[in-house]
């Protein structure tokens, strides 16, 4: 098994006629930490809800941890931990009582270790302190942490984590992607979707690009981030001169930045020309402060595909 | 191919020894309840989960207030000589003429009040909360996650359902007993037919009369079972339901309707008086057990046609 979820044509179109999910073809291969990326609506939790069973797809077949799914979700479903779409708790239980609770619905959970388990997801994610408390009385952080435990009640061969650090601080949001990274090492596949790029840059070592329904496309996140091409940024006091000679030499999209001195544009081939652009500017009297290309962010490469904005799909 | 399918199959499939409601090899023994519930943690948990909630303390809190009432009104009426006012005999639910001589009559007395209204009120509640409840806090989709199994939960909602139905009429009997013994005399019992049986044949008169009440509210409780998992809403799902019941009793009531009498769920309840007979009278209450079981076998079905194929979008 060298993939932890293949989809393919994988579509749901719900009873109102709309098309959430258009012909899905998704891999995620084993011990990758998979960033899903999309605007609001773009059907990603959709496609979470179609791999872990909760919806039908219209059409299209998936396969998590190998197997088919809906198929053998009662033995595929036990090695995977899920939080989607936020936490939910029983508010008048307390965070152990509530672990205690999702246990006893895995008819695999051993009985007997059933304390043990809850005790060491509780730890895992810091609840500890606050184990007794009732969960209605938790911080939206504290429930977010109570959601991963529940994931973590088990080993589990994959983790789909939906927008994992919702509601977290800082220091919880640097908490759980250390977490995500501890799992990662010990050989878990997790399957992150959020919001955050550069949380998906800091720990994913694959990303998919998802918008209305449809995949634009997927791949090891340093890939994604190349395929935008990085800027020429040129730091100068004279910007109306470089932009000129950036013109003549063939740059593209030149903008002019005169108040913080800088002038970018695409350059129009490879970077082995860059050297001579700088040379021509030298020449051509403009004082160079500054010359480079600026690495594309993955940010950028999400924004070339996607468009300005996070608009929520029609 | 549907969902319910698919369930079918995968519990067919020898690959799926997990398989929550087809289990083959059981962990805690080869009784029936663990191949299909897959081991009593979930249905316990349930159980703790039912009678944790502050609504199910009120509500049975509310059903153990009523023999009390009862109880206090009749003491107060008759004065303290112990003696029936027999003015008022034909008025009131049965058995309460009984009360002043017999305090074991307050618990028939109760259960012929509550019969109608209170408990099943009571049941409705509890069944049409079930799935809906569920969904709407949002543990529905990790009980099926974990995986619960939506047969499995579906069964174990149910068996919950009916130990609540017993739970609510002990609780009734219980303190209409309690209510009874500190009130009134307490001694032999003179049955309907008019013999006279012994207290302690008396008592078990009583639980065997719990019993069958108990079991008069296994229909409303799929009635509500199946209503719960059309919505998604709690609420909507307990206003559903015993607004149904409200329906179906006042529909009870019409004498032009007598055609369809005989299959109204609540059509036979009082026959548990036929219990009270000498020899007992079965004919009725066996009417009535049986009516039960068609309601829950038709509303079974119809709750598990609809949540097996469901899909989960809360």
């Amino acid at each position: 098994m060298t993939t932890v979820i293949e989809t393919h044509g994988l579509t749901k179109r719900y009873r109102g006629g709309q098309l959430a999910v258009d012909r899905l073809d998704l891999t995620v291969p084993v011990g990758s930490v998979f960033g899903f990326l999309g605007p609001n609506g773009s059907g990603k939790t959709t496609t979470i809800r179609m791999l872990m069973g909760l919806i039908e797809p219209t059409a299209g077949s998936a396969r998590v941890l190998g197997e088919p799914v809906p198929r053998a979700l009662r033995t595929v479903l036990p090695r995977v931990g899920a939080l989607i779409e936020g936490p939910a708790l029983y508010g008048f239980l307390s965070g152990r009582d509530n672990l205690t609770r999702y246990d006893c619905a895995d008819p695999t959970a051993d009985p007997r270790t059933r304390a043990a388990r809850v005790t060491a997801a509780l730890d895992r994610v810091g609840l500890t302190p606050a184990a007794g408390k009732k969960a209605k009385a938790y911080s939206l952080g504290m429930k977010q942490r109570l959601g991963l435990a529940a994931a973590l009640l088990q080993p589990r061969g994959l983790l789909v984590l939906d927008e994992p650090t919702n509601g977290l601080d800082p220091q919880g949001m640097r908490e759980i992607r250390s977490l995500i990274r501890e799992l990662a090492a010990d050989g878990t596949t997790v399957f992150l979707s959020s919001h955050l790029l550069d949380e998906i840059e800091q720990v994913c070592t694959h990303a998919a690009v998802m918008a209305q329904g449809r995949l634009l496309t997927q791949g090891p996140v340093a890939e994604l981030a190349a395929r935008a091409r990085g800027r020429l940024a040129v730091v100068t006091p004279d910007t109306g001169d470089a932009a000129r000679l950036l013109k003549e030499l063939g740059v593209t999209g030149v903008s002019v930045d005169a108040a913080g001195g800088r002038v970018t544009g695409d350059p129009p081939g490879e970077e082995a020309e860059l050297s001579g652009f700088n040379a021509a500017l030298v020449n051509g009297g403009v004082r160079v402060r500054g010359f480079g290309i600026e690495r594309a962010s993955l940010e950028d490469a999400f924004v070339e595909l996607t468009g300005e904005g996070f608009d929520v799909a029609g | 191919m549907s969902r319910a399918e698919t369930e079918r199959r995968t519990g067919d499939d020898d690959r799926a020894p997990e398989g929550p409601g087809l289990l083959r090899r059981a962990p805690g023994g080869p009784g029936r309840f663990h191949r299909v519930l897959g081991g009593p943690g979930l249905f316990r948990s349930e159980l703790i989960i039912t009678v944790r909630r502050w609504r199910t303390l009120a509500l049975l809190g509310v059903l153990a207030a009523v023999p009390v009432l009862i109880g206090i009104a009749v003491k107060i009426q008759t004065g303290d000589d112990g003696t029936a006012d027999d003015g008022h005999g034909g008025e009131g639910p049965a058995f309460i003429t009984q009360v002043t001589n017999n305090g074991l009559f307050l618990v028939f007395a109760a259960l012929a009040a509550t019969l109608p209204v209170f408990l099943p009120m009571v049941v409705g509640v509890v069944a049409g909360d079930a799935i809906a409840g569920e969904a709407s806090a949002g543990t529905l989709r990790y009980l099926l996650v974990a995986p619960a199994g939506r047969t499995r939960l579906l069964l174990v909602k149910y068996a919950t359902t009916l130990v609540f139905c017993l739970l609510a009429t002990l609780t009734v009997a219980v303190s209409a007993l309690a209510t009874g013994a500190l009130l009134f005399p307490l001694g032999d019992v003179t049955t309907i037919s008019g013999t006279r049986i012994s207290f302690g044949e008396g008592l078990l008169r009583a639980g065997l009369i719990s019993m069958v009440v108990a079991a008069s509210l296994a229909g409303l409780a799929a009635l509500g079972l199946f209503v719960s998992t059309l919505t998604g809403s709690g609420v909507a799902a307990m206003a559903t339901t015993v607004g149904l019941l409200i329906t179906v009793q006042i529909l009870g009531a019409i004498p032009q309707l007598e055609a369809v009498h005989p299959y109204l769920f609540p059509h036979y309840w009082m026959s548990f008086s036929d219990l009270l007979r000498e020899p007992l009278y079965w004919d009725e209450v066996g009417r009535n057990l049986g009516l039960q079981a068609v309601y829950a076998a038709v509303f079974g079905s119809a709750a598990w046609a609809c949540f097996t194929s469901k899909d989960i979008t809360a």
